[in-house]
């Protein structure tokens, strides 16, 4: 690890200051991520700003929507019953995350700015777009089992790792962020950037900007989701494939319907064009293999990884039948 | 490296039931100080990357990686290691349920375990036979001693029924 200098912050606001005084400072907040990367010296950071005592740690009821403080730990919001209720499948993500000692440490806003798993990312003798732009990607042509499938560049395959992030994008969070003209709102697919030719860009945050809160609105095809994650053991791995999906019916039709898939994109990937399939049609097999088909239009697979083309449309349909009601 | 920044800065935190001092660097994690500085190498380190669940403390009750913490960041918390579980020379029970199960064969994950196994047992995690694998999935046994682990967590559990 690089010597760095270490300071604690006693506000956001002195939290924020201090991180703007130091390029390419950083926060600890659960230091699950950051202490990983700082061992490998993918992170560098000449400062590291303490804000893990900031009081941001509440899960707080509003009249139509709940505010999840960034400092809440991952246990702690899964743990908790208006989450568990209304929004089972943030809970079931959140759960289905990395272990029991991990989710006591990792926080919401961290857990939003997870880095990528990609080997070749977190190995700085490989060539990485990410870790050093403009130094190319060994992933293209590498061991890309694990890559994505789904919004990838010719600068990046690396895929968003995250559970939690993908049950937040199929139930519309809101991202909320402080900053020196006080407080921006941003919605979570407006949170991640794609790779593009830029992959060292991950998110809409501004260096010295601090993430505060995560809102979620109240609404059925929020208390009717859930989240199916696929991997190559049965806990204590990432997704190969996950699905967070929201699914309400009136009769047998698909009133409303919401889609987010995990482990085959480069940020947790918001199924549009197979929500519009849902939508207004007979709930069943033959619409949920059709919305699978086309959450899974213009997937750019590689030689490792095409399997997780299939392996997504299955995970859907089984998905969205256990929503409604049959036989996962 | 900003100008002037110390190379070592105080630290208290309250480690197995004492408040200890130390004068560390910033990249001290909370493992090097329990194990290095502290004198405690119970607490062990395994892949030291957040992979293994060797280093598993409790830190204010609750299970965390000790690896994966910098020191700094726990001024004032109360950390307890395998050096720390037994009371008055008595085993913790689920010390005495590890050796009872034989939940071991070299014994370099032991601590972890059992530092995670007491932490799941206070969260409420520890059910059945697949609930007590889920909630142990953290910490790797190299040994395969898995059977023995999980038959250890659950007399713990059934006799605190």
């Amino acid at each position: 690890m690089r010597p760095f200098e270490f300071v604690v912050a006693d506000s956001p606001a002195a939290a924020r200051a201090l991180l703007r005084e130091v390029p390419g400072a950083r926060y600890y907040a659960g230091g699950t991520t950051l202490v990983d990367l700082m061992k490998a010296e993918v992170e560098r950071p000449p400062r590291v700003v303490d804000i893990s005592r900031l009081p941001l740690t509440g899960v707080e009821l509003r009249a139509d929507r709940v505010r999840i403080g960034a400092l809440a730990r991952n246990s702690d919001v899964a743990d908790d019953a208006t989450i568990a209720s209304r929004f089972p499948a943030l809970a079931q993500a959140l759960r289905s995350g990395a272990s029991g000692q991990l989710r006591n440490a990792a926080t919401v806003g961290g857990n939003l700015q997870q880095r990528t798993r990609c080997p070749y990312f977190r190995e700085t003798r490989w060539r990485c777009n990410k870790r050093a732009p403009g130094s190319g990607c060994d992933a293209l042509e590498g061991f890309n089992r694990g890559h994505a499938i789904l919004g990838t560049s010719k600068a990046c395959i690396a895929t968003h790792p995250g559970d939690m992030a993908v049950a937040l994008a199929a139930l519309e969070a809101e991202v909320l962020i402080e900053g020196e003209r006080g407080e921006r709102r941003v919605a979570l697919r407006d949170f991640y950037l794609l790779p593009g030719s830029q992959p060292e860009r991950e998110t809409a945050l501004a260096h010295g900007e601090l993430i505060v809160a995560v809102e979620l609105r109240f609404a059925a095809v929020h208390e009717r989701s859930c989240y199916l994650k696929l991997r190559d053991r049965a806990s204590y791995e990432f997704a190969l494939v996950s699905v967070a999906a929201g699914l309400v019916l009136e009769g047998g039709t698909i009133a409303a319907a919401r889609l987010a898939l995990g482990g085959v994109g480069t940020v947790p990937w918001r199924a549009d064009a197979a929500e519009a399939v849902l939508i207004g049609a007979a709930a069943g097999e033959a619409v949920y293999r059709r919305a699978a088909e086309a959450a899974l239009e213009g997937a750019r697979p590689r030689p490792h990884n095409a399997f997780k083309v299939e392996l997504a449309r299955r995970a859907i349909v089984r998905a969205l039948r256990t929503l409604a009601g049959g036989a996962a | 490296m900003p100008p002037n920044a110390p190379s070592t800065v105080p630290l208290t935190l309250r480690l197995n039931g004492r408040d200890r001092t130390f004068l560390i660097e910033p990249e001290v994690t909370l493992l090097d100080l329990i194990r290095e500085r502290a004198g405690l190498p119970g607490t062990k380190k395994g892949c030291d990357r957040g992979q293994c669940g060797a280093c598993t403390v409790l830190v204010n009750d609750r299970r965390v990686l000790a690896c994966l913490a910098l020191a700094l960041a726990h001024a004032g918390d109360r950390v307890q290691t395998i050096e720390g579980l037994a009371e008055d020379g008595t085993l913790h029970p689920m010390q005495a349920a590890f050796i009872e199960h034989d939940a071991l064969q070299c014994g370099y994950c032991t601590p972890g375990q059992i530092l995670s196994a007491v932490g799941a047992l206070r969260e409420g995690r520890v059910g059945d036979d697949d609930a007590i694998r889920e909630a142990m999935s953290g910490n790797i046994c190299r040994c395969g001693a898995y059977v023995n682990i999980v038959a250890a967590v659950r007399a713990v559990r059934e006799a605190a029924l």
